[in-house]
């Protein structure tokens, strides 16, 4: 099996994730970049997984998609939390934080 | 295994449908995709979509179950006539493989044609019942997912795809309960039923997970199965083989996944109120899809049941008495709503519970064939309760305030709901009367007396409640927004957010006065009427052994197969033995452990029809409907004041009728009692545990720690740490206005310095590394 071109997929996704999370202004898209790059990490593992014929990656990627559902359900809820108190969630207006 | 010297069968037939009966879940959930992704932009806003994919699965259905009688026709008499199986591998991980794939066997194909004739009749009926919906497409994408989870389950060959479609089903019945979730009470509505499913759906999971463990060794040395597979498990079953308390406990942890699934007795109470729905998902819900679901679980691994549970054993089992318990209680619930969809929804718990009884009391065939009638006619009545809200009631589901005296306008709905009436009642050519009767009778034969009594009074309470809700709704003086009653209409909308209906023009004029509805909703119920009156007919055991159709084709037939059938057409190398013709006990399959060879499903008996025994039974029907029809009319019709008000005035009228209208309180235990009781003596014990334990040993440790932070402080704090921090506190403060414009306060930025920094750190690590 050529795993390369499952690596070649994750890193794909990975790389569409991170410029979403740079380059997005809308919270749901980044939350939903995120969710990208929590994927492409489940496919180099489960791809790792295959070749050593283990069941370890799997047991990962399962792992990792229940965290990212728990993260996914926080991180909405922030951004409903912001949006009833801002009327936006565009992530640009958000600068309170600023040192 | 090995192979008697004895003739080898003649291969069984296959077919092009039987072989590709898994399409039929797979075209609807396309369809779900495709409604999802461009029903928006079509120009029937997605419904076409949803309305062609299921009648696609109609014909994949329908030809599958054409397939399987020829199939069944063309093998010999007592062969076994082996499921067409094919598998794909889904997921492989080190020793582990999980298939996915179908299984059809005359109790699929008979479930598939009735989701799939259903759901198409229910998604037409759609189109004009949620016409101007502010959700329209979603509906149809939802409505169209629900039925491929069914179908899905339906076909499942392992219990991981059975899983799958149960829990895309409960996922669908929350979206849709809550469709109009604008108003609070669906939207509680909705959860109320997630989650009272879900309770369920824990036995399911533990169920599965202890079959899986418990019969896998077996499965693979013997048949090369996996534990998953449903063929595995139902031979495992029967083989002997399984520890008792162990298969006990995993038939008992599925049975309560059904229970939830199927609303029996104690978590009957989502049903009810799941009727917060629109009209076509309650249709849908309450008559071959959901709610059947746990009926099936129970009909498909019946070998489980019949083992862990000791079916048709001396004493009653658990299935039998839940189901006995829930066919009372929801009937006797049904008398007090004034909601007519909420008297049908405790019309199908009641029913439901008599698919149970059958199933528990070893009437495999007759409950099964009550799933198929019950199917058509109670897709039948709610549908006619959704034309009457619809054209006659302005939304109002409520029988005492808006109904009345509608079979003069409303001619059609009118004699559906009449012929459905009597089928659910179990009146004679109707086909109601087939399968219920069917089933009290083999109860009784099979020796409960005591549950064929119950069963009895069950039909009684049928035709009484049916017979007040038919009395309300068509006869007497019209009321409220049947009379034409404008002003009622806000306060019992029912459809908070159906607002779009004003928008629509045409429908608006025809407000005024209540009028018979449109083709798109009366041609669905025609045609459900008529199979309400003729479904019967497929297994009429009055009429002699040659109209017992349903017994033929969809009953497993109990023999002891030499070897497993490796699947598809013709690889069914089948053995019976001569003996395994007749009843209860002489057959190996069951109740002995099989000899040179396995069963896959256990032998039941049929009881022979008696007309002493329905003319029993038809006679207490007609006396419920000729009772409740004179009450009714005394109540309701002539306000005779010696029935008005008693529930006021005698004191066990007003007990009976308090219970009956708090559901037996049982809302009120679940909410209040068993939150109450968990939440409330935890939230005491943390309180004295924080009180006593942690804060006696916080005053400890703090005393003590009084006493060294003195000493400390003097010595050590003033002197060496505070010369320390002075200076880090200044080298900070210079380094923190450096860094500062980094905290720019955007999240971008933050995630744009993260990720160059790993790739900074990537690139250090295949520098080193190389």
């Amino acid at each position: 099996m050529l795993i390369s071109q499952f690596l070649i997929l994750g890193a794909i996704l990975f790389c569409i994730g991170v410029y979403g999370v740079i380059a997005r202004k809308n919270a749901v898209l980044v939350l939903m970049s995120i969710e990208l790059i929590l994927n492409s990490v489940n496919i180099n593992l489960l791809a790792f997984a295959l070749r050593n014929g283990s069941a370890d990656g799997h047991t990962f990627a399962l792992y990792i998609i229940a965290v990212a559902a728990a993260e996914v359900g926080v991180g909405l809820a922030m951004v409903l939390l912001i949006y009833r108190n801002r009327r936006s969630i565009g992530l640009d207006e958000l600068s309170e934080m600023r040192g | 295994m090995m192979f008697a010297a004895s003739e080898v069968l003649a291969p069984l037939r296959g077919g092009w449908f039987l072989e590709n009966a898994w399409l039929a879940p797979v075209v609807p959930t396309i369809g779900f995709a495709l409604i999802v992704l461009i029903g928006k932009r079509l120009p029937k806003k997605g419904s076409e979509i949803g309305v062609l994919s299921m009648l696609v699965s109609l014909v994949l259905a329908s030809g599958a179950a054409w397939q399987w009688i020829q199939r069944v026709g063309a093998a010999n008499e007592e062969q076994f006539v082996a499921p067409v199986v094919r598998t794909w591998t889904w997921w492989q991980a080190g020793g582990m493989q999980f298939t996915i794939g179908q299984h059809i066997d005359g109790l699929t194909v008979v479930v598939l044609f009735v989701v799939a004739f259903i759901s198409t009749l229910v998604q037409i009926y759609s189109l004009e019942y949620l016409r101007g919906d502010r959700r329209y497409t979603h509906f149809f994408a939802a409505l169209t997912l629900f039925s491929a989870g069914m179908l899905a389950m339906v076909i499942a060959e392992d219990m991981i795809l059975f899983l799958l479609g149960w829990e895309i089903m409960g996922l669908c019945s929350f979206m849709l309960i809550g469709h109009w979730w604008e108003d609070g009470a669906n939207s509680r509505a909705a959860l109320k039923a997630f989650f009272t499913v879900r309770t369920g759906d824990v036995g399911l999971l533990v169920g599965i997970s202890m079959l899986f463990f418990a019969a896998n060794d077996w499965t693979t040395t013997n048949l090369g199965l996996s534990g998953f597979s449903i063929r595995g498990i139902s031979a495992w079953a029967l083989s002997g083989e399984p520890n008792s308390t162990v298969i006990l406990v995993a038939a008992f942890a599925l049975f309560i996944a059904a229970i939830g699934k199927s609303g029996q007795f104690p978590l009957h109470t989502w049903l009810p109120d799941a009727m917060a729905g629109p009209t076509p998902v309650s249709s849908l819900l309450h008559s071959s899809t959901m709610v059947v679901a746990g009926v099936f679980l129970v009909a498909r691994l019946y070998p489980v049941f019949f083992t862990g549970l000791d079916i048709l054993g001396p004493s009653s089992n658990v299935i039998m008495v839940i189901a006995a318990i829930t066919i009372v209680i929801a009937a006797a619930l049904a008398f007090v709503q004034t909601d007519i969809k909420r008297v049908l929804a405790y019309s199908t718990v009641s029913q439901l519970g008599y698919m149970m009884l059958g199933l528990g009391a070893g009437a495999w065939l007759p409950a099964v064939f009550h799933i198929f009638t019950h199917a058509f006619f109670k897709a039948c009545l709610f549908l006619c309760a959704g034309s009457i809200s619809h054209s006659a009631s302005h939304h109002s589901f409520d029988m005492k305030k808006d109904m009345g005296g509608l079979r003069k306008h409303m001619p059609i709905t009118f004699a559906s709901w009449t012929v459905s009436t009597l089928a659910l009642c179990g009146v004679f050519p109707f086909s109601g009367f087939f399968s219920k009767d069917e089933i009290i009778d083999n109860v009784g034969a099979n020796g409960y007396t005591f549950f064929m009594v119950v069963g009895l009074g069950g039909a009684f309470l049928t035709a009484a409640y049916m017979t007040r809700a038919t009395y309300l709704t068509f006869f007497g003086q019209a009321r409220g927004a049947s009379a034409g009653e404008h002003d009622t209409h806000d306060a019992h909308d029912m459809h908070g957010a159906h607002d779009a209906h004003s928008s629509h023009d045409t429908h608006d004029t025809k407000h005024d006065s209540p009028h018979e509805s449109g083709i798109l909703i009366t041609a669905p119920i025609a045609i459900l009427a008529v199979l309400a009156i003729f479904s019967g007919l497929f297994n009429a055991t009055p009429f002699g052994e040659s109209w017992e159709y349903m017994k033929k084709w969809v009953e497993p037939r109990a023999v002891v197969v030499v070897q497993p059938s490796a699947g598809g057409p013709g690889a069914a190398l089948v053995l019976s033995l001569p003996e395994a013709e007749s009843g209860y006990g002489d057959s190996p399959c069951g109740k002995e452990t099989p000899v040179d060879g396995i069963c896959y499903a256990p032998q039941v008996n049929h009881a022979k029809f008696k007309w002493s025994k329905a003319l029993l039974s038809l006679a207490l029907v007609f006396a419920g409907i000729a009772i409740s029809w004179l009450l009714s009319a005394a109540f309701y019709g002539r306000r005779d004041p010696r029935l008005v008000g008693l529930t006021q005035r005698n004191g066990v009228a007003r007990a009976g009728y308090r219970l009956l209208a708090n559901k037996y309180y049982l809302d009120d235990l679940y909410e209040r009692g068993v939150v109450r009781a968990v939440v409330g003596p935890m939230a005491q014990g943390a309180y004295w545990f924080n009180q006593k334990v942690l804060d006696g040993i916080l005053h400890g440790i703090a005393r003590v720690a009084r006493v060294v932070a003195l000493v400390v402080y003097r010595d050590i704090d003033q002197r060496v740490v505070d010369g320390a921090v002075n200076a880090s506190g200044e080298l900070a403060q210079s380094a923190g206005t450096t860094v500062q414009p980094i905290q720019s306060g955007r999240v971008g930025h933050y995630g744009a310095l993260l990720f160059a920094t790993a790739a900074v750190v990537a690139l250090v690590f295949v520098i080193l590394n190389t």
